[in-house]
């Protein structure tokens, strides 16, 4: 589907040279202040909590989670719109976790965003051609040339070069959705970090967009980072989808393994609460309903940070974070209990780099985590 | 079914408003009914008129440039165009509503518990101190735990989650026998959306009531409803039980909507299936079929508007002119899937807001 590597692909080292995106061991805390005089910090919000990940070139990389597990916290920090509190983020093995302004300036032009919401991204008194425009003109095109090229770009995104000179009220919400995509275009970036870009569309049209988006990918060679917060859209653009929970990874597979063979319980319970549109097939299914919500990224759980609602959880996982752990073909998942997977898979599993730096040493236990045994400790209801 | 208690009939009902760009239909003769136990979906996409349906039975469409037609009666009680103080009496005791936004709908500077007691109390002479029991009770029975608690809390020390559970306990407070919710899992989180639907199901068969659930998301309706009506542009154009609109789909814009959800038991298909086109603007309706401009299947009869029919059997109504037969072809994209193909929609020329 896209021209990114085989699925197989180990994801840190693709074709030899450095990916495009790395992000090492993240940190973006949020401090909550009090005082009238003089402020103190009281407490901190644990918005991405050690993080590793990377994006290679030309590859889509989908990152998925609930509200508030920090995916758009990540996303934001790559763009450098958040500062991180500890850990690097490099582009193209540069590192840019402290760069300034001036020196952020030149690789603006490469990383480039679509937001979620095409009403509040499309300033309300500019006309298309001055918003697709805007990008150009900072960035040094000559007056002359900015309306030709913005019309191309309507072109590309399936509107009309006839379009520049409305406004943005006058276009439905898909049809502003793609005058989001040719602003992020404008400059031919390599990185397009994608925030949820169809949820706040139509189911009808979310297609469309979807479809735009591989195409242009295919077209001009660009690496995306698709946030969402389900499992269903992402499937359709990703190569490799990362999972988080309250700030951290659960797990890293290559996309289509995902659904056939989620090992984290957790993405077991993201693709159970996807309704299939078949109610006989959905009757029968076994679903994991995970109970309770999350808690609050202000104090985390201690040890794995889904053992409150998750039906596998035992003794060790109240105690101890458990480190990234690789499986055959590049699956990661955090997860002492995994699932899915085979005795000898566990045996021949290792700990990741990845790993966060205060997980535990404990490896999953092939015994306890065959397929299919029985949940220990069922939280209450 | 069919021998449960009637309590909802809406018939040929019509929402216009007077506005600017002309009269705007947004409700434009949309007929159902409503049994006892029953929870029917009424599904579509932005702007199809769902959410103005629901209003208006509630009686809460209440804009001077809006003018109404047609019936809806519950339990023999006209409601389309009654005087407030009987509103008054079948709202909130007899029709209660579940709104899609928690935190908008609930009053932010009052504790939660004081809000669910002064609507029981709207309703009952019932002394406070047991309003305040049976607020606890409900607020135990939608799964808010350490409820004597939580009841003196006010909305922003809840979830997203937690308040839509909230707005249920509310909605349930005096028992009414229609429940209407408006988009109740939209602006929540997957794990967290599966919970509510349960939780309204299963409150469905504790307490007998009917349910409206008003969505976008056909996907989400297959866990849960009894019968489902997809509504286009004003319009009902498909109403059936939940097997013959999951297996035996009439109307294309069915078969699109079907077509477009992602299957994530399924492996992955080359390029997710779209309907082409826009919505159409509601002040610049295509004549006859609403569906019309973006259907690959058109054809001459289509200039003028099918109406709601039996055209298949069993009680499966549909607003298309296509031999039934010929539906069942054409709807095949592939062996054993339905979807709805392509079709080349120029881009409208603009006004399309």
């Amino acid at each position: 589907m896209t021209a990114g590597p085989a699925p197989e692909h180990a994801p840190a080292a693709t074709n030899g040279d450095a990916p495009l995106i790395e992000v090492q061991h993240l940190k973006i805390y949020f401090p909550i202040k009090q005082g009238i005089v003089v402020e103190r910090e009281v407490a901190r919000v644990h918005a991405v909590n050690d993080v590793t990940l990377c994006i290679a070139e030309g590859e889509t990389l989908g990152l998925v989670g609930e509200s508030g597990c920090g995916k758009t916290t990540i996303s934001r920090a790559i763009m450098r719109l958040i500062d991180a509190t500890d850990g690097t983020i490099s582009f193209r093995g540069q590192d840019v976790t402290k760069a300034g302004r001036r020196h952020m300036e030149p690789l603006r032009r490469e990383m480039q965003m679509v937001f979620q919401d095409p009403f509040a991204s499309l300033n309300p008194r500019k006309r298309v051609g001055q918003i697709i425009g805007m990008p150009l003109r900072l960035h040094g095109t000559e007056r002359g040339q900015v309306e030709g090229r913005v019309g191309e770009l309507l072109k590309r995104v399936g509107l009309s070069p006839e379009h520049i000179n409305r406004y943005p009220h006058e276009f439905s919400g898909g049809q502003r959705q793609r005058i989001g995509v040719a602003r992020a275009l404008a400059l031919e970036p390599r990185l397009v970090v994608l925030d949820e870009p169809v949820s706040a569309l139509d189911v009808s049209v979310q297609a469309q967009i979807i479809n735009l988006l591989d195409d242009l990918q295919d077209e001009f060679r660009l690496t995306y980072l698709f946030v969402a917060h389900d499992l269903s859209v992402v499937r359709h653009v990703s190569d490799r989808i990362a999972v988080m929970y309250l700030g951290k990874l659960m797990e890293v597979s290559p996309a289509e393994e995902l659904y056939t063979k989620p090992i984290h319980p957790y993405t077991s319970a993201l693709l159970a609460a996807i309704p299939i549109p078949d109610p006989r097939e959905n009757r029968q299914r076994e679903r994991v309903v995970v109970s309770g919500e999350p808690p609050n990224p202000i104090n985390p759980p201690s040890g794995c940070v889904f053992h409150p609602r998750c039906p596998r959880a035992t003794e060790v996982c109240k105690t101890v974070e458990p480190p990234l752990v690789r499986y055959p073909g590049g699956h990661l998942a955090a997860c002492h209990h995994p699932m899915s997977v085979s005795e000898q898979e566990i045996r021949s599993a290792e700990r990741d780099e990845a790993s966060p730096l205060a997980c535990g040493d404990e490896m999953p236990s092939p015994d306890g985590a065959a397929a299919g045994a029985a949940p220990e400790n069922r939280p209450q209801a | 079914m069919s021998d449960a208690q009637l309590l909802l009939e809406v018939d040929d009902l019509r929402v216009s408003f007077a506005t600017e760009e002309g009269v705007v239909k947004a409700v434009d003769g949309v007929t159902f009914d409503l049994r006892q136990g029953e929870i029917l979906a009424v599904v579509g996409e932005s702007g199809c008129g769902k959410s103005v349906t629901a209003m208006t039975l509630m009686g809460l469409t209440r804009s001077p440039n809006a003018e109404f037609e047609g019936t809806a009666t519950y339990k023999g009680t006209e409601l389309i165009g009654a005087p407030e103080n009987e509103l008054r009496r079948v709202r909130g005791a007899e029709i209660a509503m579940i709104f899609q936004d928690s935190m908008t709908s609930l009053n932010p500077v009052h504790r939660i518990g004081d809000q669910i007691v002064e609507q029981i109390q709207e309703h009952e002479a019932l002394p406070d101190q047991q309003a305040r029991e049976r607020t606890i009770e409900l607020l135990d029975r939608v799964g808010i735990p350490r409820a004597r608690e939580r009841v003196d809390s006010y909305p922003f020390e809840f979830s997203g989650g937690m308040r839509q559970r909230v707005m249920i306990a509310l909605a349930l407070s005096c028992s009414p026998s229609v429940l209407i919710a408006d988009e109740p899992t939209t602006a929540l989180d997957v794990t967290i959306q599966a919970q509510i639907l349960e939780r309204i199901r299963d409150l469905r068969d504790e307490t007998g009531a009917a349910v409206i659930l008003v969505t976008h998301d056909l996907g989400v309706v297959a866990d849960v409803a009894d019968r489902i009506a997809v509504m286009y542009s004003g319009r009902i154009v498909e109403q059936g039980d939940l097997d013959q609109i999951f297996y035996d789909p009439q109307h294309p814009y069915t078969w699109g909507l079907l077509g477009s959800i992602t299957r994530v038991d399924r492996p992955r298909p080359e390029r997710l299936p779209a309907i082409a086109g826009q919505p159409p603007s509601l002040a610049h309706r295509p004549t006859g079929c609403h569906f019309r401009p973006r259907c690959p299947h058109e054809f001459a009869e289509c200039a003028e508007v099918p109406p709601l029919e039996e055209r298949s059997g069993n009680g499966h109504l549909d607003r298309c002119w296509l031999p039934v037969e010929d539906k069942r072809a054409k709807r095949e994209v592939a062996p054993g899937e339905i979807g709805l193909d392509a079709k080349d929609v120029p881009e409208p020329a603009g006004g399309v807001a």
